[in-house]
């Protein structure tokens, strides 16, 4: 699971008033290289919650990324490499994504966090 | 420019609709035109169904791009000449601009000539004889059958008598042009699903999977969402055009294990994917499931909390989700998740005796492009629905599809049995022949070619 699904997904947990973002319990992490595409970052760079992102870079061991972030940066290579880097190329293969308000464990497993709820949390 | 666009002579409702996406992929509207069709027109003695059509696109380039990304056209031609007649389209050979016809005949090029008709086959001396006709042109170039630069078509359309089975073609019509482009059919056998490692029972046939990219205008650098993936065989098809998400293609960017009922993005997060592309579940083969166990839904049994101990594995049982609420959950998402102007691509099935044009589902966000038939059985057929974001998704609009939520969680069983078509898909002849001695259909029935629905 890449850190840009990361940042999409909140705990839908019935009851939860703020489930974003999830804490990240990590058991193995890989990286595996992707093609950076400037033009694809730029666009997406605006639907990011930039914050939620440098916490789960680091909690998955990257720390290059600045704590603050805002468009202009875009134009300089070396923030577009770390900034892809975090989004595309870290990957949680086995852990979990953990609920702030209830603690609730969302398993991630070969890379495939799975949301779906329990019975008693629809 | 007015092109001769001949299609292959199948689909025949989505041949247009490929057409039209491709050309707004391409640049052919502008940016805020509201306006998403081409101008077409008949040749004379052409039926509708008929693979020539007349299409009137901005430049060469364009037509060049779209007929080379299509599935269906299986050319596109500059039109030279045409006639009922070999000496009328003789003399509209002659008549067309010397200009435009002599850069392809220079004697540095090679070039090749394709008699072909529709609905008849020409023996090789007939094709010959219909070659030899075309003295008149000063072609100067060399032949080569292999790989020529120019290639011209004679095609030739008759009333080749009404029993051939192909759409009716009143009297003789001839057409001489030159190439332009053509689809690569060669996608298919490569992207066949008989040759995938792994299938599902619902896997999007390699064809159609190409038809809905098209309509969804991947390329690359968008995002591309399906949220009833399967074992992505829509997904391929759009990562060959180029968009994000074996063949050597790259991985999704994310797969994820959620339910599109209750869907786990981030409160705030909008405008993310440039096209959302699906067959959801019709609940005919195969049935969309919701979380909730469907007898605590029905109310058979009380809420209960799964103990601690059986938490880790625990599979959650499911609840039928109906097509209704599906395809609400479908909208919604979209209308919140696309981006403004981006496309939403989806199968939906209708029952073809219910079929009304204008009964598909509807959302304030959304306008409608392109709706496209295919039949599946005597029964039921599926529609391609193509749908354009053209409002913002607003707090209303969100409170609105909050409130329905609540009423299918509430209406369980009604919407199990409405909208079920299921039961009317596999239900016996008997029960279904509450129709007039007329016919079965109310609207005219589908005409066959060949004996099979195209």
């Amino acid at each position: 699971m890449r850190l840009l699904t990361h940042n999409m997904l909140s705990s839908n947990v019935k009851g939860v008033t703020n489930g974003f973002p999830l804490g990240i319990e990590v058991e193995k992490v890989v990286e595996k290289q992707v093609e950076l595409s400037a033009d694809f970052l730029i666009n997406i760079f605006s639907k990011i919650e930039w914050k939620a992102l440098v916490d789960a870079s680091r909690a998955v061991g990257y720390a290059e990324l600045p704590d603050q972030a805002d468009a202009s940066m875009l134009d300089s290579d070396e923030f577009l490499r770390k900034f892809h880097h975090a989004l595309l190329e870290l990957h949680l293969e086995e852990g979990a994504l953990l609920c702030p308000e209830t603690g609730r464990r969302f398993p991630v497993n070969k890379g495939i966090p799975n949301m779906l709820l329990h019975e008693d949390e629809v | 420019m007015w092109y001769l666009c001949v299609f292959y002579h199948r689909l025949l409702d989505y041949r247009k609709a490929e057409v039209e996406s491709l050309a707004h992929l391409f640049g052919t509207f502008d940016a805020d035109d509201d306006n998403y069709s081409l101008e077409w027109r008949l040749p004379q003695h052409h039926h509708s169904d008929s693979p020539f059509h007349f299409v009137n696109l901005p430049s060469e380039d364009i037509a060049r791009k779209i007929a080379n990304r299509s599935i269906l056209v299986k050319g596109m031609y500059e039109l030279w000449g045409e006639g009922s007649s070999y000496e009328e389209l003789e003399e509209a050979v002659k008549r067309y601009p010397e200009e435009r016809k002599l850069p392809y005949l220079d004697s540095g090029s090679t070039f090749k000539i394709n008699v072909d008709s529709f609905g008849k086959v020409l023996s090789f001396q007939e094709q010959n004889q219909r070659m030899q006709s075309l003295t008149y042109i000063p072609f100067k170039g060399r032949v080569d059958l292999k790989n020529p630069d120019h290639k011209f078509w004679l095609m030739e359309t008759d009333d080749y008598g009404s029993n051939n089975g192909l759409p009716p073609i009143v009297e003789k019509r001839i057409f001489f042009g030159r190439e332009i482009g053509g689809a690569d059919r060669k996608l298919i056998p490569t992207y066949q699903l008989k040759s995938r490692t792994y299938l599902g029972p619902t896997a999007m046939d390699a064809e159609m999977a190409f038809l809905m990219a098209n309509q969804a205008l991947a390329m690359p650098g968008k995002l591309v969402y399906d949220p009833f993936v399967g074992t992505g065989s829509i997904i391929v098809a759009a990562a060959h055009f180029g968009a994000m998400t074996m063949y050597g293609l790259p991985m999704p960017i994310a797969l994820l294990r959620a339910d599109n009922n209750l869907p786990p993005w981030r409160p705030g997060l909008k405008e993310v994917f440039d096209a959302i592309i699906c067959d959801p579940p019709y609940g005919v083969r195969a049935g969309g499931r919701k979380s909730g166990g469907r007898k605590l839904l029905k109310g058979v049994v009380s809420p209960y909390v799964v103990p601690d101990d059986k938490r880790r594995d625990h599979i959650p049982s499911t609840a039928a989700y109906s097509l209704v609420e599906c395809v609400h959950d479908l909208l919604d998402l979209a209308a919140q998740m696309l981006v403004m102007g981006g496309r939403l691509v989806f199968f939906f099935p209708v029952l073809r005796e219910d079929y009304v044009e204008n009964n598909f589902p509807e959302h304030q966000c959304f306008k409608l492009i392109s709706a496209s038939e295919q039949i599946l059985s005597s029964r039921y057929s599926r529609v391609l629905l193509t749908m354009v974001k053209i409002s913002l998704y607003t707090e209303e609009i969100a409170e609105t599809a909050r409130l329905k939520h609540i009423e299918f969680k509430e209406n369980h069983l009604k919407w199990l049995e409405d909208g079920n078509l299921h039961s009317a898909v596999f239900s016996t002849a008997d029960s279904n022949s509450n129709a007039g001695s007329e016919g079965k259909f109310s609207k005219d029935p589908k005409p066959k070619y060949r004996g099979k629905y195209v």
